[in-house]
């Protein structure tokens, strides 16, 4: 059955516009689009002058599954993410144990899509366990389904191995996620150094770890030629060198966590556990060198890096806590932060939140395009709310956000044409 | 009379005002202590608990025989043995404890920011007896005190703190109270045992002995925290004597009746050397464990008097 959504502000970050207009979808695709008189369909939804844009595609999201289902499952992240805006996750390897087998991915790939209403596409592990000696079965798991391949935050140190995981990996074509951080530097700190860190006495990284991790990992790309992203830069200090890898042509993305872009060092404040992630919250100076650089482009990719802790590990001293924080359905809110303070415009953060994570791996949707997949989302960009940590759907609520003034919210979200939050909306 | 703050966990925390408060009351239990007598009854009926999660004999010791001092009812709990070892977390900790409805609890441990963690889940007062490398309020409140009642004065004085900055608690306490009460404040050290930004908050930074103590009037030294040495900050502890050790040689930059200070326990040979740390004429040393008892004294005093005001409430 055809549904014609009419009335909405379309935001193509294609064509970088956004204007009033009207989409029809059709088989779970975007059959037809304009902005003047919609045709005649028997299955309208009068979205009454609101944004819809591509669905979110998040590159960056932890489930609990396998191992720490109490801390997140696939219902409930794809319930998250569906309220979210998010249409496609692309789920992290950093689980119990880690996934590293065509076995273990065949068995996430059908728990997820058992059990979500949205596209969930895994990452594997890079290296056997996670631990940086052996590289994994690349070839299996791409066969198996494995969208990218990535150690997360274990950082993979010997450099032989990574070398040849990296020439491997561009025999076939697959893509590196890596977190750039030199890991001697950085063990065992829990923030950024700086003033903060050094009233708060804690133990800290310098910003140039970053740098230099990226730094390892450009001159190895140059090396190999492989496909590479930087899962989540958050330093100025970083930016030249990619900046010069993009340049020299290398293949070469960068992304970029929301909590990077919307907070910074001194929001932890006497030791709130729920703003220490990884890598840590950096100055405010590197909080808008980050934004400029989405602005500009220079970051591609904005994601959640949703990582979901139940309340045990957080409540704890800042040290011991657990790193991470829940942000599948804060992800649109705070990034609409950054353009109702006239930062970003919102074709840029569409680029950034979906179309170009669905290029960087090689999927259809991110557009507004005919003939896309008609994953969309549906927000009022002013809708005034306080954010409840216990009023989300994730499993886990460890978000920075608690008890925030958040501007734009989330009416509906689609999947292959079908609504899978919000219906009701529609119905008034 | 001022003083406010409901917890101790912090010099950060506290005014100027609260501070000469604190240090005014006391001076009178100096004199009780020094008295035969030795003994209050203004914490009678109140129960103080002693939670050590890190090793000290001293500090629990100064606690404890304050708050005896004071007529409470004192525990000493010893956290290393404790259920925390077979994974109790703190909160569920300071939640049984809460069910013993203690009135001060003093609590050291090795994490920064645990002490500030406990006291937004008890209701009674929580003294920071040393969290991580973050603070110490008792040890700088007691130095403060030493200071002035040598120098007639807490103000405009030249002070170097000297060594291992960067793991003291004890050094960061410091800064902060003596730059709240306007005193030039340097500290002095190898440049990998600095803090990072610490010029900052305010103080000037020596890497060399000589130049950091010339024309000061408080030379306190810190303890080098051998433990904590494993990432290769100093090349060898003969290098560091040499360079940071207080000698008489580099003692003679300091003004002539400047004072020494160390909170203990010594490296003798190591941070100061151990004729000067025996002088009693330049060696404040034992004053500072003397004035330790006072000064816990008044603050428990004074967190009591506001904890009784706020049940009166």
């Amino acid at each position: 059955m055809k549904t014609l959504l009419a009335n909405a502000i379309l935001i193509d970050p294609e064509d970088k516009t956004e204007a009033l207009g009207w989409l029809l979808l059709d088989a779970g695709l975007i059959a037809d689009k304009g902005t003047g008189t919609p045709p005649a369909c028997t299955n309208t939804i009068d979205c009454r002058g609101l944004h819809l844009a591509p669905g979110i595609v998040d590159i960056g999201v932890k489930i609990g599954e396998p191992g720490e289902r109490h801390k997140e499952s696939f219902r409930t992240a794809g319930a998250a993410a569906a309220a979210g805006g998010v249409t496609t996750m692309i789920t992290r390897p950093d689980t119990s144990p880690a996934l590293d087998t065509p076995e273990a991915l065949e068995f996430v790939t059908r728990r997820a899509n058992e059990a979500a209403p949205i596209n969930i596409l895994p990452m594997a592990a890079l290296t056997k366990g996670r631990l940086g000696h052996e590289m994994v079965e690349i070839g299996f798991l791409t066969d198996a389904g494995a969208i990218a391949f990535s150690d997360c935050d274990h950082v993979v140190a010997d450099n032989k191995v990574f070398s040849r995981a990296l020439t491997y990996a561009k025999s076939l074509g697959a893509l590196v996620i890596a977190h750039p951080q030199d890991p001697n530097m950085s063990k065992g700190a829990a923030v950024t150094s700086g003033k903060f860190a050094s009233l708060r006495g804690l133990p800290a990284v310098s910003p140039m770890a970053e740098r230099m991790g990226l730094e390892r990992d450009l001159a190895l790309v140059e090396m190999t030629g492989a496909r590479y992203h930087a899962d989540t830069l958050s330093t100025a200090a970083a930016l030249p060198a990619l900046q010069r890898a993009k340049d020299a042509g290398l293949d070469v993305t960068a992304g970029v966590s929301i909590h990077h872009l919307t907070l910074n060092e001194l929001d932890v404040g006497d030791y709130r556990t729920f703003f220490k992630v990884k890598p840590p919250l950096r100055s405010e100076d590197d909080r808008l060198a980050m934004v400029d650089a989405v602005a500009t482009g220079l970051i591609d990719i904005i994601s959640s890096m949703h990582t979901p802790q139940d309340e045990e590990s957080k409540r704890l001293p800042f040290q011991e806590a657990a790193s991470g924080a829940v942000a599948l359905e804060t992800l649109l809110p705070a990034a609409l932060r950054l353009v109702h303070s006239e930062l970003i415009d919102l074709p840029t953060l569409f680029a950034a939140l979906a179309l170009n994570p669905a290029r960087r791996l090689g999927l259809p949707c991110g557009r507004l395009a005919i003939g896309a997949p008609a994953d969309l989302v549906l927000f009022d960009i002013n809708a005034p709310f306080v954010l409840d940590r216990f009023s989300l759907k994730s499993k886990s609520k460890n978000t920075p956000f608690d008890g925030q003034r958040m501007q734009g919210k989330v009416r509906m979200s689609f999947v292959a044409g079908h609504a899978i939050f919000g219906a009701e909306y529609a119905d008034h | 009379m001022t003083f406010r703050a409901k917890h101790l966990l912090g010099i950060e925390y506290l005014a100027p005002d609260e501070i000469t408060t604190l240090l005014d009351l006391a001076e009178t239990y100096v004199e009780l202590n020094r008295s035969k007598t030795k003994h209050s009854d203004v914490l009678a009926g109140l129960t103080q608990i002693n939670m050590f999660f890190e090793n000290s004999t001293r500090t629990q010791a100064s606690f404890e025989l304050a708050g005896k001092r004071l007529g409470a009812d004192v525990m000493n709990m010893a956290m290393q043995a404790s259920s925390t070892k077979k994974g109790e977390t703190l909160i569920d900790t300071a939640l049984t404890l809460n069910a013993m409805h203690p009135d001060l609890l003093v609590v050291r441990h090795p994490h920064s920011g645990a002490v500030n963690l406990l006291a937004e889940k008890v209701n009674c007062a929580v003294l920071n007896a040393g969290d991580g490398f973050h603070e110490h309020p008792t040890q700088a409140l007691l130095d403060a005190l030493t200071i002035r009642r040598a120098k007639g004065r807490l103000h405009r004085l030249s002070i170097a703190i000297c060594g291992d900055i960067a793991h003291s608690r004890v050094a960061r306490s410091n800064l902060i109270l003596l730059g709240k009460m306007e005193n030039r404040v340097r500290l002095v050290g190898p440049t990998t045992l600095m803090p990072s930004q610490i010029s900052e908050f305010g103080v000037e930074v020596f890497d060399d002995m000589r130049e950091g103590l010339a024309d000061v009037d408080v030379v306190m030294m810190l303890r080098l925290q051998k433990e904590r040495m494993d990432g290769g900050f100093i090349p060898s502890e003969r290098e560091y004597y040499h360079r940071y050790g207080l000698d008489a040689e580099k003692l003679s930059y300091a003004k002539p009746d400047a004072i020494v200070m160390h909170p203990g326990p010594m490296n003798r040979g190591v941070e100061i050397d151990g004729t000067i740390a025996d002088d009693i004429n330049r060696s404040v040393i034992q004053e500072q464990v003397e004035m330790g008892v006072a000064v816990r004294m008044a603050a428990m005093d004074l967190l009591a008097r506001n904890l009784r005001n706020r049940s009166a409430a």
